[in-house]
């Protein structure tokens, strides 16, 4: 199911913990997993749960908590803006209606070509800078405007 | 012990109660949903919460600890704000569809929103609207009505100990929900609607019959297992609707298996006998009661005065009461015969000795290292499960022997896993083990821990006590108990298994050499004995067969006379379970047509026989002479003394469980529990290596001694090797002939 390099990053993660809560690392797992399979799809999550010996609705239900863990494919960029109260008050809706006509798609969808996926993600804890996007789960974009997000997105092509 | 004031009165309880169970103790009500005294404390509703003096803010009373010289205001202005605001949240995203709803009437929700609510609501906006989720044929959901309470959740992981529902989400995008598209399995999903304080989950056989205030309320006791589950069995027009646990901690928790629960809907089957029926000249007809029985007495005087009194044969249900057993057995016995069978499931020579736990259930939950022997016990006992589990929780070391490496509901320390033939050879290195000699590393891991700790005990399941071998088990289980100091106990097969032997309803063996006559109640013979094909075939011969039964059944092929009795619920009686608690129940509905309790019957049979002693007015005057002063002292479980013989071994093994809902008559004709994926028809099942000699097929025809089975085959390295594990109780398994066989696979 996995590489035996993501296995082995997963092991070192629950060597963290006592033999009897192999279950801590659940979160690392899913990254490890997502990292390389790209998303979490059921049969990965499934594969995940029996490796830390826990029920399959258990990791799914840390799975769709976070907003960082796919459970869908998603394109090459996948944005994620943060569209909780401090981002809204600074003018997100803007950003985001700008970022949906230029890519054509809503929240939750991927362009036709796969190269962009929109999410809506919960406060990111950089309201100071916001409105926020982040990019890829990696990188954090600051200050949106809807004037700078065409130069913003050209920077991904 | 702190002492705290709550409403002004005051108490002392031990350090660590919660302020909700302080609050209980004097009896003041602190409105809740998300507490359950049996889960563990999520604190998730905060519709607990109360005013506690010097605290910044309200406290959810399930999740706060009392503490020395707290005062606790529960009804203070302060706390019923709180209270009105927690229930105006609630409501929010609730449909309010009460008029649809069938929680309407017995709704946590809808009580505590008129007792502590506001008059009307400020939200004008849009609901939520979730889904709706298919958990299976007994549970329904409506999830919008969801309060996210996580009492279903907490069930699955904490007392079922297999997590199927969970919530999955986050904020207002929370869902209760299995995974994917699968069903709620357990054998205890029908807690999760007990538990539900609102109707999200209800239950779906009961779906739109009834509300809660048009059903008559009567105590019952659950006849499909040995623990005897304490029921309240609700009923309308004559029919029982719903079945509902009634509270005996010693007994049932306040829980209910999905058997006891659903069972009832059998009693509705198509096939139910109603009226006397006497075959004449090769045609069913239908006669009164008083021609029935004379037919019946008739016939059987007759074979008795040519044939003596062992050519008659009396079999019974396990489950038949012990008024019912001791009738029959003074029935049988004054007709001169010996034949007398009451264990129809069991191979013990001795099966007539009173077997049982050998110590309270409640005691399960505390013991510390528990051996089972032959147990399939998820599907024997579900509840006695639910207990093993919380001994094992609570760090009791469970070790198996069995054929097959379930997944059990709780850790399992120690296993070994073999052919049944094995087994006696396993249990021989467990007693080596303990005595120090050398043995296996899982006969020594089991001998170690089952040296160390105090509570221990040996309990023999249900396939241990229908094995070929079954008083060499016994045998040496009891060595096992004796050399490390635990209890032997068994887990008796029927309801009344243990009653059955106390009133002595055990001496002979009935269809190993076929009788000219049968008396039987209450059973299916061809899936309710050892060798159900053996049993139809002495039944063929014989002249005359009697069959008191609820069901025709297939009992119009073999039967002269068909006499109709009551079912659980319609009759009355007592059954002892397997702690020996003799438990009596009445009649929670009458009886369907013309059917009688078989009580009544067996008197009126007595009668025509010009029996004496057989005058009875009640049903408790039957029991009191079934069960005289000190009966209890009969309950033995002290090993038999029997030549420990060799196993029959052959290269194919049938591993033949009675699957969870095949147990009994009733249970057979549950369409709901029919419809779970448990009662799935029998396939046979290996592993891998067993399949490979066996050519890799996808279908097998499979025989003993008569006619071959076909299955569909599936792989389960569960297994041991060398076990064919095929569902016996089943209509097309009953040509396999007798259980725990050797079979063959024909090329
Ligand atoms: S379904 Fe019922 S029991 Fe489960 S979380 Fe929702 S309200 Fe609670
Ligand atoms: S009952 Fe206390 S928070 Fe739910």
């Amino acid at each position: 199911m996995l590489t035996n390099e993501s296995l082995a990053q997963i092991d070192r993660e629950i060597a963290k913990y006592p033999a009897e809560q192999k279950q801590s690392a659940v979160m690392s797992a899913l990254r490890i997993a997502q990292q390389e399979k790209g998303w979490l799809a059921p049969e990965t999550l499934e594969f995940l749960a029996t490796y830390l010996g826990m029920p399959t609705i258990a990791v799914y239900e840390v799975a769709s908590f976070y907003n960082m863990y796919d459970l869908k494919p998603v394109g090459a960029h996948k944005l994620t803006v943060c569209t909780n109260i401090s981002c809204q008050l600074q003018g997100v809706d803007a950003v985001v209606a700008k970022i949906q006509a230029k890519l054509g798609i809503g929240f939750g969808e991927t362009t036709a070509d796969g190269r962009f996926t929109l999410k809506e993600g919960e406060c990111f804890g950089a309201c100071g800078d916001g409105p926020l996007c982040l990019h890829n789960n990696h990188t954090l974009h600051t200050r949106l405007t809807p004037d700078n997000v065409d130069a913003f997105l050209e920077g991904m092509k | 012990m702190p002492l705290v004031t709550i409403d002004n009165k005051e108490i002392e309880v031990p350090a660590g109660t919660s302020v909700i169970e302080a609050a209980q103790q004097l009896g003041i009500y602190i409105p809740h949903f998300c507490y359950h005294k049996k889960l563990s404390i999520a604190a998730s509703c905060r519709m607990c919460l109360v005013e506690v003096e010097k605290a910044p803010k309200p406290l959810p009373a399930c999740a706060t600890p009392v503490a020395d010289g707290m005062k606790v205001k529960t009804r203070s202005q302060y706390a019923i704000d709180a209270q009105k605001g927690v229930m105006e949240f609630l409501l929010i995203n609730h449909p309010l569809d009460c008029p649809i709803c069938d929680q309407g009437g017995e709704c946590q929700l809808q009580d505590i929103a008129v007792g502590y609510g506001g008059v009307e609501s400020r939200y004008a906006e849009a609901k939520r609207v979730v889904s709706e989720k298919d958990l299976g044929p007994l549970v329904a959901t409506d999830m919008t009505r969801c309060i996210h309470c996580s009492r279903c959740v907490r069930f699955g992981q904490e007392i079922a100990g297999q997590m199927e529902l969970g919530m999955p989400g986050r904020g207002e995008h929370v869902e209760v929900m299995p995974f994917l598209e699968s069903q709620v399995n357990n054998e205890l999903s029908g807690n999760i609607i007990d538990l539900c304080p609102v109707g999200a989950l209800t239950s779906k056989p009961f779906r739109y019959h009834a509300r809660g205030w048009e059903l008559s309320r009567r105590l019952g006791v659950s006849p499909h297992d040995s623990l005897g589950s304490n029921l309240t069995v609700q009923v309308k027009d004559g029919r029982v609707q719903r079945v509902l646990p009634a509270d005996n901690e010693a007994v049932n928790e306040g829980w209910l298996s999905d058997r006891d629960r659903f069972a009832y809907q059998g009693l509705y089957a198509d096939d139910r006998l109603t009226v006397p029926m006497i075959k004449d000249n090769g045609r069913w007809i239908e006669v009164d009661w008083a021609t029935a029985l004379a037919q019946a007495a008739g016939a059987l005087r007759v074979l008795k005065e040519t044939h003596g009194g062992d050519a008659l044969g009396f079999v019974a249900s396990p489950a038949a009461t012990v008024e019912e057993l001791h009738l029959l057995q003074k029935l049988a016995r004054s007709l001169g015969s010996s034949q007398i069978e009451s264990h129809p499931l069991e191979r013990s020579a001795g099966r007539g000795q009173a077997r049982w736990l050998g110590m309270p259930v409640a005691k399960v939950n505390t013991l510390d290292r528990i051996l089972l022997v032959g147990s399939t016990l998820r599907s024997e006992q579900p509840l006695l499960a639910a207990r093993v589990r919380a001994a094992v929780k609570a760090s009791a070391e469970l070790s198996i022997l069995h054929a097959a490496n379930d997944t059990q509901n709780c850790a399992v320390a120690n296993a070994v896993i073999a052919a049944p033939s094995q087994w006696l050879a396993a249990l021989t290195e467990i007693e080596q083990a303990l005595k120090g000699a050398s043995a296996s590393a899982e006969a020594q891991a089991i001998a170690a821990s089952l040296k160390s700790g105090a509570n221990k005990a040996v309990v023999l399941g249900a396939v241990a006590q229908i094995h070929p071998q079954a008083d060499a088990l016994h045998t040496k289980a009891a060595a096992i108990a004796a050399a490390c100091g635990a209890t032997l106990g068994f887990l008796p097969v029927g309801a009344n298994s243990v009653g059955a032997a106390v009133v002595k309803a055990q001496s002979g063996d009935v269809f190993a050499a076929p009788r000219k006559g049968y008396v039987l109640l209450g059973l299916e013979p061809e899936l309710d004995c050892v060798d159900g094909a053996a049993a139809m075939q002495a039944l063929a011969t014989a002249e005359c067969v009697v069959g008191l039964t609820a069901y025709k059944g297939r009992a119009p092929e073999y039967a002269t006379v068909l006499l109709p009795i009551a079912p659980w619920a319609e009759n009355e009686g007592g059954l002892v379970n397997m702690e020996g608690r003799l438990q009596t129940f009445n009649a929670a509905t009458r009886c369907q047509g013309e059917a009688r309790p078989a009580w009544k019957v067996l008197r009126v049979l007595g009668n025509q026989f010009g029996l004496e002693g057989c005058d009875f007015d009640t049903v408790a005057a039957v029991r009191a002479e079934a069960l005289p002063d000190g009966w209890l002292e009969g309950l033995n479980n002290a090993a038999p003394a029997v030549d420990l013989g060799a196993a029959v071994a052959g290269a194919i093994e049938w591993l033949a469980e009675t699957p969870i809902y095949a147990v009994d008559a009733v249970t057979r004709r549950a369409s709901a529990l029919q419809a779970t994926a448990m009662a799935a028809a029998p396939v046979a099942t290996a592993n891998a290596s067993l399949l490979a000699r066996l050519g890799g097929k996808t279908t097998l025809r499979v025989r003993q001694a008569g006619l071959a089975v076909e299955l569909a085959v599936r792989q389960d390295d569960r297994l041991a090797d060398g076990v064919l594990r095929i569902a016996a109780g089943h209509p097309h398994t009953v040509s396999l002939g007798a259980r725990m066989g050797v079979l063959e696979v024909e090329a």
